[in-house]
């Protein structure tokens, strides 16, 4: 009996997991009218960004004629590996997918390989040695995002001679946005040694964490200049101890944040937030024709890097009413 | 002075002195408590202000470890309740009207409280051992919340909503209020009232306390529902904090905290005795840890092995036995001590 009620209550949970977590699934049968179909794993949905990402990914899906399988992972990789290979069962043109880790893709990939089917990775990369295994990588560069900001950042203080204290809301320790964006952002800064930053933390990526070491930042540092936060979410959380401090978010302390979600353009637009570099989600359209692409046996580059842009406080404001996330 | 010194708080109390003094030594103004636009300002006012919900989480944690049970569900119930809180909030025409927001904050607790009654039917009905009943909804649980949030983050712009987690009354935090009337109700019912006994003697042996008459089943699902309402307020408080419920990430590995908050403050994890204060203790010393950290500057890549070590240290010198070894070879007293009654077990 007891057994049987654990029982129906896991088959309940796992439901409701499924149906949290789960987005359009792609039609069963494999199209029979020669449209290229396309296997996509994707991570999860534990953002907006990656909402976003997803849809935009089924939209451009639906209006480029491919014939989209999707399957969600909720962030483990086993979920991610099963999807490909019963991707490579059914015999799709192309499988696409966001790695959840770097590490521990060869065997899977060599058996798409062995099956011919050209594999794309968007998003993330994964760090096998043998290119040969998957076709191009579509993505975000962070280094990149880290030195645009760093560019900025130098641009704005180009006429001071004082020193410039900075503080640094790092992402989730050991992810390769927190690591390149750091990064990026050091290359550029460290030219210049009145440019200091005074001290650095993780925030988790989240907006209670943002809070609670800016707040900690703020009576430990009497001076502080600038913030630079690896994504939105921690920056606005930041805005709220800034406040909390009596101070004015985007005039005593400027703050440059990564992503441009649309609570972060929001902040951009009020001037609470001084400059943000795009990492944008929206790569189904760039996702599409490399797929078609790849299918066709033309040649595309190794690495394809998602066209992203930047924002100063105007551009938000023109930008912000036609946001799509 | 010896019974200072054998008292169940003396070590964690010793603990969060020496972290204290760590910042004195390390960390300029860490002590300076200033007003600031009416209410208080500093960094040890920022240590009970976010330690707020864990207190909460650790102390409904800590009645339930009493019964020998353990709930890791309370993670899940602190993403659910702000989830609900700020979407039902987000639906209201004015943001800004107390009755709306009181009654989000009502339809939020309620379901905490249903959710937390789930698990101790699970429990004490169909007797499945805690730590499986309290996972399923911790696992499911974070699905349901975002189930609630469509996967977004919900950001909300109310006053009244603000008050509970970032807000001041009489100059103090709001969330530390809540917090010491919720604490101060707890003490007076486990401890003027028979009600902790009860626990205790739940958690020492279910059986047997049924049998003299106790009907320890009706207890059990009260305090599983009690620990989850706790969370559910600590949910209000986080989300309330940043005016936003991420169904993701509020209330991550909360529960582990709870119960390192609970060991360290001297409750044993099989049941049958506990210590409120020594878990408000355990919970302050988590926190203050944290803050330390960002305060003094600790790399974030040598952050967990810099907390490892210190609750290490921590559940080392309150374990008895490894206190008898080292300290005692060398004094070699001639009376030997009476064996100790407790031990600390660490498997966070």
């Amino acid at each position: 009996m007891l057994k049987r009620i654990s029982a129906l209550v896991l088959a309940g949970a796992t439901a409701l997991t499924l149906t949290a977590c789960g987005g359009g699934d792609g039609s069963a049968a494999k199209g029979g009218d020669g449209a290229l179909v396309m296997g996509f794993a994707q991570v999860g949905a534990e953002s907006g960004w990656r909402t976003a990402n997803t849809k935009s990914v089924q939209e451009s899906a639906k209006s480029a004629g491919v014939e989209l399988k999707f399957s969600d992972a909720q962030q483990k990789q086993e979920n991610q590996i099963k999807a490909i290979r019963s991707y490579i069962q059914q015999k799709v043109d192309v499988i696409a997918f966001s790695p959840v880790v770097e590490s521990g893709w060869d065997t899977v990939l060599k058996e798409a390989k062995d099956a011919n089917i050209p594999v794309i990775l968007t998003d993330r990369a994964v760090d096998s040695k043998d290119t040969s295994l998957y076709k191009t990588f579509l993505g975000s560069d962070f280094i990149e995002e880290g030195r645009k900001a760093g560019k900025w950042l130098v641009e704005e203080y180009k006429d001071s001679k004082d020193p410039v204290n900075i503080v640094e809301l790092q992402g989730t320790t050991g992810s390769a946005p927190a690591n390149d964006r750091k990064a990026g952002f050091a290359e550029v800064v460290s030219a210049d040694s009145k440019f200091n930053v005074i001290a650095s933390q993780s925030g988790d990526f989240t907006r209670a964490k943002g809070k609670e070491v800016m707040e900690a930042f703020l009576k430990a540092n009497p001076k502080i200049d600038v913030l630079y936060a690896h994504n939105d979410d921690m920056g606005l959380g930041a805005i709220e101890a800034i406040e909390g401090a009596g101070k004015v978010p985007g005039k005593d302390i400027k703050i440059i944040t990564v992503d441009a979600v649309h609570d972060g353009m929001q902040a951009l637009a009020d001037g609470k937030i001084n400059y943000i570099v795009e990492c944008s989600p929206l790569l189904g359209p760039q996702l599409m024709d490399l797929a078609k692409k790849v299918v066709k046996g033309e040649q595309v580059p190794a690495r394809v890097v998602t066209e992203e842009t930047t924002f100063t406080q105007e551009q938000a404001k023109q930008a912000l009413p036609t946001r799509q996330y | 002075m010896n019974a200072v010194v054998r008292h169940r708080l003396f070590w964690p109390a010793v603990t969060l002195a020496g972290l204290l003094l760590l910042n004195l030594v390390f960390t300029d103004h860490f002590f300076s408590v200033q007003m600031k636009d009416g209410h208080l300002y500093g960094s040890l006012i920022d240590v009970v202000r976010f330690g707020a919900p864990l207190i909460l989480v650790a102390a409904g944690m800590t009645l339930v470890i009493a019964t020998g049970g353990i709930d890791l569900s309370v993670g899940s119930v602190v993403a659910i309740a702000g989830a609900l809180a700020c979407l039902r909030i987000s639906d209201l025409d004015d943001q800004g009207s107390t009755g709306g927001v009181l009654a989000a904050i009502g339809v939020a607790l309620a379901l905490s409280l249903a959710l937390g009654a789930w698990n101790g039917f699970l429990v004490a009905g169909a007797g499945i051992q805690p730590i499986v009943a309290t996972l399923i909804l911790m696992v499911a649980g974070r699905g349901l919340a975002q189930l609630v949030t469509d996967g977004q983050i919900i950001t909300v712009n109310s006053a009244p909503y603000k008050l509970i987690g970032g807000g001041y009354w009489l100059t103090l935090p709001f969330g530390i209020i809540v917090v010491a009337a919720v604490l101060a109700l707890t003490a007076f019912l486990t401890r003027r009232l028979a009600l902790g006994l009860l626990i205790e003697s739940v958690g020492g042996n279910a059986e047997a306390s049924r049998l003299a008459g106790i009907r320890s089943r009706g207890l059990i699902v009260t305090v599983y529902a009690f620990c989850a309402l706790c969370a559910g307020i600590a949910g209000l408080m986080i989300s309330s904090n940043v005016s936003s419920a991420d169904g993701n990430n509020a209330g991550l590995w909360i529960e582990l905290d709870a119960i390192l908050a609970v060991v360290i403050g001297g409750t044993s994890l099989a049941g049958g005795r506990f210590s409120l204060g020594g878990t408000v203790l355990g919970a302050l010393i988590i926190q203050t840890l944290t803050t330390t950290i960002y305060s003094i500057g600790v790399p974030p890549e040598t952050t967990l092995l810099f907390k490892a070590l210190v609750v290490t240290v921590v559940c080392l010198v309150q374990s008895p036995a490894f206190r008898k070894k080292a300290f005692h070879r060398r004094a070699r007293t001639a009376s030997p001590r009476p064996a100790a009654d407790e031990k600390v077990k660490v498997t966070a």
